[in-house]
């Protein structure tokens, strides 16, 4: 007698460890096999877009903050970055260094979350810790500056709220000091373990070509070998003055664009931010940080895009303005909720255990993909 | 490198019918604005075109114009007929470096855009947050299901 055989559904989710955050993955098996992963989103949408619209511009700052909640600073970046392009305002320098300072130490504190989890995802939960303490001096540092530790409304528009603390430039040197050593002990105790290794490389493998259809940017694109960084190829604040390198992903364990790629380009990249930062605290010059923050912000009427390299991809607003003091409409093109539309092309032909392996590799915040 | 004034001569002159206006005026980029039913033709072209390759759907927005007939409900709140809904497209070129922004009105009452989806893969999802919560219908769409809301939202 023939056995009948039937595709199963499994549910992933929406509260599930590994899923970071409330996250449905409808999972069509074969088997182990997973023949397709459908994600249902969602689960957090608090209407941020709409509300936007009841708001002033600068009231919007606080509701940027919440939603990539790993990476405030950035998300307040790009949103002032592009009320200044409608208004066009121009910065003093000091604030701008001041914002890529801070931008990169959020990509590290970031990065560092990243990494972590995508660790404890895997089984190896030791690099975890390491990273949480590592990341807790960067967010000691924005405490100090100013006052918050995850949710800041520190860069306004035209300018911050605070200027930098007496001791930030002291305790941002001896960070960057003692955090080189610590990313050389991350890379022996994680990324070149060899069952790490063997979980996450040849997985979920995505070619440059597709990576850019689906859309995909940040170190998830650069890990396809696609060398694309804003910073770079569409500079935006004082960016086009430091010396760095943008990593690309090689296929050093496996093949170009797979977790392993997507893993370590990140831990490249923490370096590169270093350096960023060695080189804006020797030029920042001083200043006044809120002469040019406008008494009423009231642009004129227009259209405007601007985007901004966030640690997981390109952060772009659109904002429509109607000429009052409200915008009229904010799109945000979230880099998370771009990056996640190409899970069930990654997933396919994989087992159940990749998936895991393949949604931390894209690393995901969920606030930003509902809104 | 192209500027969108090429890009925009260079559509006029291959679909004279559907690209209908280059306006500079008052944003803060240029756009060009496209027929809604042709706008999936545009864009093969855009992205097919050897001197033009846009091969990145950067972002794709819905917007509500609300610029039909107001009037208030019992509660209050504003119901608007007729006027337009509208779509903008934010397309780059990683290969040449150039951008172009496209936008397209549709009817508010009979609200349909062609789906450019089978082009970019990644307008899949944003279309489904268009038609989600601005209620334009996508043709050809594959896949056309709430995203951000729950699946039962009821329309209205």
């Amino acid at each position: 007698m023939a056995l009948k055989t039937e595709e199963m559904v499994l549910n992933m989710g929406p509260q599930h460890p590994s899923t970071h955050g409330v996250l449905r993955l409808e999972l069509q098996l074969d088997g182990e096999i997973i023949s397709d992963v459908i994600p249902h989103i969602g689960y957090l949408h608090r209407c941020f877009e709409k509300h936007c619209e009841a708001m002033t511009y600068p009231q919007v700052i606080p509701y940027t903050d919440r939603m990539d909640y790993l990476a405030s600073m950035y998300n307040e970046f790009g949103y002032a970055i592009a009320v200044e392009k409608l208004m066009n305002i121009q910065v003093p320098e000091r604030v701008e260094y001041i914002r890529v300072i801070m931008g990169e130490l959020q990509r590290i504190a970031s990065h560092l979350v990243a990494l972590g989890t995508y660790g404890a995802d895997l089984g190896a939960f030791t690099p975890f810790l390491f990273c949480f303490r590592d990341r807790e001096r960067i967010l000691h540092l924005f405490e100090i500056t100013c006052g918050a530790r995850l949710l800041y409304n520190y860069i306004w528009i035209g300018g911050l709220s605070h200027d930098l603390h007496p001791d930030f430039i002291r305790l941002t040197k001896e960070f960057i000091k003692e955090f080189r050593p610590n990313l050389k002990e991350l890379n022996e105790l994680l990324s070149y373990n060899k069952i790490f290794i063997d979980r996450t490389a040849h997985v979920g493998v995505l070619p440059a070509e597709a990576a850019i259809n689906y859309g995909i940017t940040g170190p998830n694109l650069r890990a396809s070998g696609v060398k694309w960084d804003l910073r770079r190829d569409d500079p935006y604040s004082v960016y086009h003055k430091f010396d760095f390198e943008i990593p690309v992903g090689s296929g050093e364990k496996g093949k170009t664009g797979d977790c392993w790629d997507r893993y370590f380009i990140r831990v490249l990249e923490m370096e590169q931010s270093l350096k960023i930062i060695e080189q804006a605290i020797d030029q920042i010059p001083d200043g006044d940080i809120s002469s040019a923050i406008p008494k009423r912000v009231k642009p004129p009427e227009g259209q405007v895009y601007a985007r901004v390299e966030n640690p997981r991809g390109e952060l772009g607003y659109f904002i429509i303005s109607d000429g009052s003091v409200n915008p009229y409409r904010i799109k945000v093109r979230a880099p998370s909720f771009v990056n996640l539309a190409v899970m069930g092309e990654l997933c396919k032909g994989h087992m159940i255990a990749d998936v895991v392996a393949i949604l931390g590799s894209i690393d995901i915040v969920l606030g930003e993909i509902d809104r | 490198m192209k500027t969108a004034e090429e890009i925009f001569n260079l559509l006029k002159e291959k679909f004279s019918g559907s690209v209908t206006e280059f306006k500079t005026d008052k944003p803060v980029e240029p756009f060009i604005i496209i027929n809604p039913l042709e706008i999936d033709k545009v864009c093969r072209f855009l992205y097919e075109n050897s001197a033009l390759t846009f091969d990145s759907l950067v972002n794709l927005s819905g917007v509500d114009d609300a610029n039909g007939e107001k009037t208030k409900d019992q509660s209050g709140f504003d119901i608007i007929k007729g006027g337009t809904l509208s779509v903008w497209y934010h397309l780059e070129s990683i290969k040449f470096r150039h951008k172009l922004v496209l936008k397209t009105s549709t009817d508010r009452e009979k609200p349909e855009v062609a789906s450019v989806s089978e082009i970019w893969n990644c307008a899949n999802w944003h279309e489904r947050e268009a038609f989600d919560l601005y209620g334009i219908i996508f043709l050809n769409h594959p896949d056309l299901r709430r995203i951000l809301m729950p699946y039962d939202w009821e329309t209205g």
